[in-house]
């Protein structure tokens, strides 16, 4: 089992936003996580990337328990988050936010295949590799955030709502390079409320609602659960 | 009675900004374009001008910029002292985007170090050379940065900016009401840095400022390329990153805690350096040179200059120091404009606040942050 949470709790002050959640990631899925706005998934997150303390449960990642270590070791060991929303560094230009990416590293030839390897994937920031941060659309900074996290060269790829506010062509495109990246090796856990192409390329899924874990699955089962279907799946 | 402010519409403000912008860009490109011999050709003459400036046999041709109401050389070495500290706040500020607005109070903290373990008014009577004492004073500084920093720093948001200013008021309270620290009484015969002419006579003395200005217009060199190499290196980057996104920083696996603290004692080391030279040039210290306001214009004075950015915190210091001298001495009406330094100084802030508050000289990524953050605010109204 490569990440494992136990009956985690999170409070922001008084307000309790996880009620004792469980999952489980194994080496080389892609596991999603869906729940409704305010439902505590980016929270979920940040307990698992380690920039929120929680309250009461375990974290163990590849054998460690890692509930107590802080968020920059975290990185080192492998796990590493591609912030929610407009996360990049914006007066820093492509390249020298792909650097940060790589922040923990010091195998410079290794690093420069990674670049390589993310610039493959995303033509639009190989174009783009001079220009600040700041300065790319929305869809390019997601981009950016997911390839910067990829320069970490990461066991766990957390990826918190990559294709928000994005047009659909670039959801297909962002869901395509997932996938692709999980295929090259890279375990996912992704979150997102766009759940019915989440639920498509997730092996297994998690749904939350308001801070607890209300159904679990694989993710062709659940597109097909009636409830799943109700609430989350809203034939647009 | 209402006023009316008469605030410009926004395409007058676009086109200035524009214009403004257009100016600096100018000579940002001849500069960068420049080979590099015409570079370091002028950057000596800059530095040889601040060099031969205190000399009367120099600045007497320079027209009006030699103070009137003060001698200049006394003047030049209080603005070098700005100077110096401006260079070490934009490491906190600037670099790693932290407020601290009590940062005179690491300026007191080296200055009483060494008025403390040097002044035969002392409790102590160590009597230490001043010389011995400057590394003591550094290290004192830091500690005590280290130790608010280390609460505090790990909190987000306005605590930094609330126990920084309460750090300050509490050494001027200090100062003011212990007995230890002498109050207004102060502090005498505070030795000068150590060095004396093949005459015999001492360089460091009472009537000629000029080898104190010298002494810190070379430590200001000496720190700039330190900064500058610091700023190139993993260190900058970490500090850069934190300021523009501490979360992000932190999930790129930033220690940012650390980062964090070390800025903050980096800025603290630089003005207990500058205290302590303070305390060497003036011979005595006592608890009316910490005053509240100052923290606040050397804030300013960063802010001004274009917070990030050495060269512009440089100018920022130099400027915002030396205007508030240059007022001395000056009538309008009956009253001397000094009187009013801080009205006049604030004004300029407040315009500068509204046409560029990326500052006089901003760095490139302050200002696309500046950027972001507006777009992030007009998303959210
Ligand atoms: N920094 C915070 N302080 C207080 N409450 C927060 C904070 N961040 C999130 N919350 C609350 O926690 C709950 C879960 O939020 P979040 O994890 O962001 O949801 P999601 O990502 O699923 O939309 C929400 O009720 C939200 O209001
Ligand atoms: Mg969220």
């Amino acid at each position: 089992m490569l990440l494992e949470i136990d009956d985690v709790s999170l409070l922001y002050g008084r307000i309790q936003a996880l009620h004792g959640i469980s999952l489980t990631v194994e080496e080389g899925e892609i596991v999603a996580l869906i729940g409704a706005n305010g439902a505590g998934k980016s929270t979920t997150m940040r307990a698992i990337s380690g920039i929120r303390p929680v309250a009461s449960g375990r974290i163990r990642f590849a054998g460690e328990d890692i509930t107590k270590l802080r968020a920059d070791l975290r990185v080192r060991r492998g796990l590493c988050q591609a912030p929610e929303g407009r996360g990049i560094f914006p007066g820093m230009t492509v390249l020298e936010n792909l650097d940060m990416g790589a922040y923990t590293r010091r195998d410079r030839a290794g690093i420069a295949q990674d670049l390589d390897r993310v610039l493959n994937l995303f033509p639009r920031l190989a174009e783009r590799r001079k220009q600040q941060g700041g300065t790319l659309s929305g869809g390019e900074q997601q981009m950016l955030a997911v390839g910067r996290a990829l320069m970490s060269r990461p066991k766990l790829l957390l990826l918190d709502e990559p294709s928000m506010g994005l047009a659909p062509m670039l959801i297909q495109q962002i869901f395509t390079i997932i996938t692709e990246i999980n295929e090259q090796g890279t375990t996912i856990l992704l979150v997102e409320q766009n759940a019915q192409q989440a639920l498509a390329r997730a092996h297994r899924a998690y749904v939350l609602e308001t801070g607890r874990i209300v159904k679990s699955g694989t993710g062709q089962e659940l597109l097909h659960d009636p409830s799943v279907k109700d609430a989350y799946l809203g034939v647009a | 009675m209402t006023t009316t402010v008469n605030s410009p519409n926004p395409e007058q403000r676009e086109a200035l900004g524009a214009r403004l912008r257009h100016g600096r860009e100018a000579v940002a490109q001849r500069w960068h374009h420049a080979p590099r011999w015409v570079r370091w050709v002028l950057l000596a003459a800059v530095i040889v001008f601040f060099y031969a400036l205190p000399n009367k046999e120099f600045y007497q041709y320079l027209g009006p910029i030699p103070t009137p109401g003060a001698n200049f050389t006394q003047v030049l070495f209080t603005v070098s002292i700005y100077v110096l500290m401006a260079v070490g706040l934009n490491i906190v500020v600037g670099f790693a985007g932290l407020l601290d607005l009590g940062y005179f109070g690491f300026f007191a903290v080296g200055a009483y170090t060494v008025a403390v373990l040097t002044s035969p008014s002392s409790d102590i009577k160590t009597l230490w050379p001043w010389l011995l004492v400057v590394p003591i004073a550094i290290a004192l500084t830091m500690v005590s940065g280290v130790m608010l920093g280390t609460p505090t720093l790990r909190l987000r948001g306005d605590y930094l900016a609330l126990v920084t200013l309460g750090f300050a008021e509490m050494i001027r309270i200090a100062a003011v009401s212990s007995p230890f620290l002498k109050g207004q009484r102060g502090f005498n015969q505070i030795p000068h840095p150590p060095g004396q002419y093949s005459d015999g006579k001492p360089i460091f003395g009472v009537l000629d400022a000029r080898p104190y200005y010298w002494l810190v217009l070379t430590l200001i060199i000496v720190v700039v390329i330190g900064v500058r190499n610091l700023t190139h290196s993993r260190v900058g980057r970490a500090w850069i990153s934190i300021r523009e996104d501490e979360d992000a920083a932190q999930l790129m696996g930033v220690p940012t805690f650390k980062f964090k603290l070390w800025a903050f004692a980096a800025g603290a080391a630089i003005a207990g350096l500058a205290g302590a030279l303070f305390a060497g040039k003036q011979n005595f210290v006592n608890s009316q040179n910490f005053e509240l306001l100052n923290s606040i214009i050397i804030l300013a004075a960063v802010i001004f200059g274009g917070s990030g950015n050495i060269i512009g915190a440089i100018v920022g210091g130099g400027l915002v120091a030396y205007m508030i001298e240059r007022f001395r001495g000056i009538e309008l009406f009956g009253v001397e404009l000094y009187e009013y330094r801080f009205l006049f100084f604030g004004l300029v802030l407040v315009v500068m606040m509204i046409f560029r508050p990326q500052g006089l000289i901003p760095n490139r990524r302050r200002a696309a942050e500046f950027k972001d953050r507006r777009k992030e605010v007009t998303v959210g109204e």
